[in-house]
């Protein structure tokens, strides 16, 4: 099965090394430009003083309003590091932005002073992230946590704003709201102090919803609780939402589209059906293949070999090519383009035809 | 290669550990001069169960159930408040001296967090031949080295980097050299408590498959502590299902997973996402209202009542006991226990 066929050359664009990702979904019924958020071809790297690592390689995504884009990857594929680069909340240095654009409504937010991000920072783009307990200040109850946002943004009174954190803690579903205002995080459980945090990303009223990682803390009974709100808010208010995630499991459940990272690249990207079904990248394919189902009891679990590259020195050529159950010599030398399957499904692997079509599942 | 054994593996052989009625509770006090006890956390309240030679038994449950306190009392590096446990007939909680490293020796842990689990400053052969200074009969001191290389083999890390620092190795390897600490002794039991929730999804599946052929190969009864149910699913043979501090259902993994009588279970299996879109309309799922209650003050009665939507008057009162059920024919604490239709997908 990891035969090249011989007729692979001719469907494929083989060879040239310009890094310049094509843009990932000419599929989408969306004109240039006309995308609520874009990424484009973004690079980002960490100078250490142990070397340069190059953590973000050329990532283009977009996101179009009320959609939910899952971003999957393992821990260093640089997920988070993109969606803090949207943000502006790169701390640089280390980090610098060497190259891309990222446009929200066919603005570059790259080109942006600091004031200008700070007026799209919240009221268009709110982020929640995984650990909402060193996310939220112990020092101050959350009710003062939520206001400050309104206070200092909106221009509100303090009276306004605690109303206003009351309604917002009453969508998030925060039981017996107008008493708890004045708790600290301590006092709230970890469902509780994420949905706290939840409502502070609303309290502008965002377009978009970046969660990073926003259930990796919890219980599963308390994930399944978090991901409803999550769904059901994004849905009643309009938002789109970037989903980053490691879990295959909670991608499957929400996510329209998905994109997948790997040593700071997006190795594949598809809606959410085609890519469970017919994985089009070996890694992705891979992870699949690994994950434990509950719904049956398996026998050996087959692996992805080795580990992730250490990315101040990411081979040469494809970077998943140490890894790769279908690796050929082309792989070794030149970077694969992101490969345009049809439906706005794109692969980054010269075969990525036979692995899709490989039903060795 | 592991052999793909019939479905239920070796639910055979003797008891090789037995837990009777263990009890922690954890004082709360006040005061600064007159410290007086004013409650207790009750971490483990009441748990019985077996573990047979050569199977792997599965500890479920959220965080705060007591699973990991559990497995403290299980390695004596806490004392029960009361109840007992036996590690082939020996009495775990009264041995002292000789005796008590003597059955150390046969009953090893692997830790949660390979980052913190290893001394930074110590090299992977000082780390994996320490128990050997503790327990100097297990190897004669020339044969240490080797020893610790054979190891590092064993558990598929190179023997050359035996004088490596933990910081030179990835989070799925270091928890490869936490398994080989766990190995050096040749024991009979290992405790993992969370051994892969801390590595990454293509990386963990290596060192399940690694735990599965060590257990092939070299005999070993697992209790395996974990949160996520699919990897339970899995590796384990029977499950316990564990909240507030009680086993609440007790089965084979087969019992646990396709016939589950327990609430509880049943919610708590429905709530793991299944990596399939195609599933996403037509999951069944039971959606838990509500936190898990505090273990300094559990409900009365069933424990599980605050958040089950069967809960009845009489669950307030009686506290139900893990028997088998009419429903099914294994263990489970519930006065309502019934299997749920339609079960589980598969």
């Amino acid at each position: 099965m990891r035969r090249n066929r011989p007729t692979r050359g001719s469907e494929r664009k083989a060879g040239t090394v310009s890094q310049s990702a094509v843009q990932p979904t000419p599929a989408s019924p969306t004109p240039e430009g006309g995308h609520l958020l874009e990424v484009r071809d973004l690079h980002v790297e960490f100078r250490t003083g142990e070397g340069v690592a190059k953590v973000i390689n050329g990532v283009s995504y977009h996101l179009d309003a009320g959609e939910t884009l899952a971003v999957l990857g393992e821990s260093g594929s640089g997920k988070s590091v993109t969606a803090q680069a949207i943000m502006g909340i790169l701390d640089t240095p280390p980090a610098v932005i060497r190259s891309g654009q990222i446009r929200y409504q066919g603005r570059d937010l790259l080109t942006q002073s600091e004031e200008q991000r700070r007026q799209v920072r919240g009221t268009e783009i709110a982020m929640i992230f995984q650990d909402a307990l060193s996310a939220l200040n112990p020092t101050f109850p959350v009710g003062w946590q939520i206001g400050e946002t309104l206070r200092q943004r909106a221009g509100m009174s303090r009276g306004d704003a605690r109303r206003r954190a009351i309604e917002l803690m009453e969508l998030v579903k925060i039981p017996d709201a107008a008493n708890r205002l004045g708790d600290y995080p301590h006092q709230f459980s970890g469902g509780m102090r994420q949905r706290v945090m939840i409502a502070m990303a609303l309290a502008l009223n965002p377009k978009v919803l970046i969660a990073d990682e926003p259930t990796t803390a919890l219980d599963v009974t308390v994930q399944a609780q978090i991901m409803d709100l999550l769904s059901d808010l994004r849905r009643d208010l309009g938002m789109a939402m970037i989903l980053i995630t490691h879990d295959l499991g909670v991608v499957a459940g929400v996510a329209d589209r998905i994109a997948v990272m790997y040593a700071g690249r997006i190795v594949e990207h598809a809606d959410v059906r085609s890519l469970y079904k017919t994985p089009a990248h070996p890694y992705t394919k891979g992870l699949l293949e690994s994950i434990p189902r509950l719904d049956f009891h398996g026998q050996q679990l087959s692996t992805i070999r080795g580990l992730p590259p250490n990315l101040m020195r990411i081979p040469a050529g494809c970077p998943f090519h140490p890894r790769c159950p279908y690796v050929q010599q082309v792989c070794l030398d030149v970077v694969p383009h992101d490969l345009v399957l049809g439906d706005g499904r794109t692969s980054a692997c010269h075969f990525a035809q036979e692995v899709r079509d490989d039903r060795a599942r | 290669m592991t052999a793909p054994a019939s479905p239920p593996k070796k639910v055979r052989g003797e008891p090789i550990l037995a837990v009777e009625n263990l009890v922690k509770h954890f004082p709360i006090s006040r005061g600064v001069v007159f410290q007086r006890q004013i409650g207790a956390v009750r971490a483990v309240d009441g748990v019985s169960f077996d573990l047979r030679r050569g199977e792997t038994l599965g500890i479920v449950g959220e965080s705060g159930c007591g699973k990991s306190t559990l497995a403290r009392l299980l390695m004596r590096l806490e004392m029960p408040t009361s109840g007992a446990a036996t590690l082939e007939g020996r009495d775990l909680f009264a041995a002292r001296g000789g005796e008590l490293r003597r059955l150390r020796r046969n009953m090893q842990m692997v830790l949660q967090d390979p980052y913190t689990s290893l001394n930074p400053r110590m090299t992977v052969g000082d780390i994996i031949g320490e128990p050997f200074e503790i327990h100097p009969e297990a190897a004669p001191k020339g044969s240490r080295q080797q020893r610790v290389q054979e190891l590092l083999d064993m558990v598929g890390l190179s023997p050359e980097h035996i004088n490596r620092y933990p910081h030179q190795f990835s989070g799925g390897q270091r928890q490869r050299i936490g398994i080989a600490r766990a190995l050096a002794l040749r024991p009979e039991v290992i405790v993992c408590d969370e051994p892969v929730s801390a590595l990454d999804v293509s990386i963990q599946a290596q060192v399940i498959n690694l735990l599965e052929q060590l257990q092939d190969e070299l005999g070993l009864s697992y209790i395996f502590i974990a949160h996520d149910l699919s990897v339970v699913r899995h590796i384990c043979d029977r499950v316990a299902v564990m909240y507030l501090g009680r086993i609440v259902e007790l089965g084979t993994e087969e019992e646990i997973y396709q016939r589950a009588t327990h609430p509880y279970t049943q919610a708590l299996l429905s709530a793991v996402p299944v990596p399939d879109p195609e599933q996403r309309d037509n999951q069944n799922m039971i959606r838990l209202i509500g936190d898990v209650p505090s273990p300094a003050n559990p409900p009365s009665g069933c424990r599980f009542r605050t958040r089950c939507w069967k809960a009845q008057d009489v669950c307030a009162t009686q506290d139900p006991d893990a028997v088998p059920r009419a429903a099914d024919p294994h263990p489970s604490a519930c006065h309502f226990a019934e299997l749920r239709e339609p079960t589980s997908p598969s």
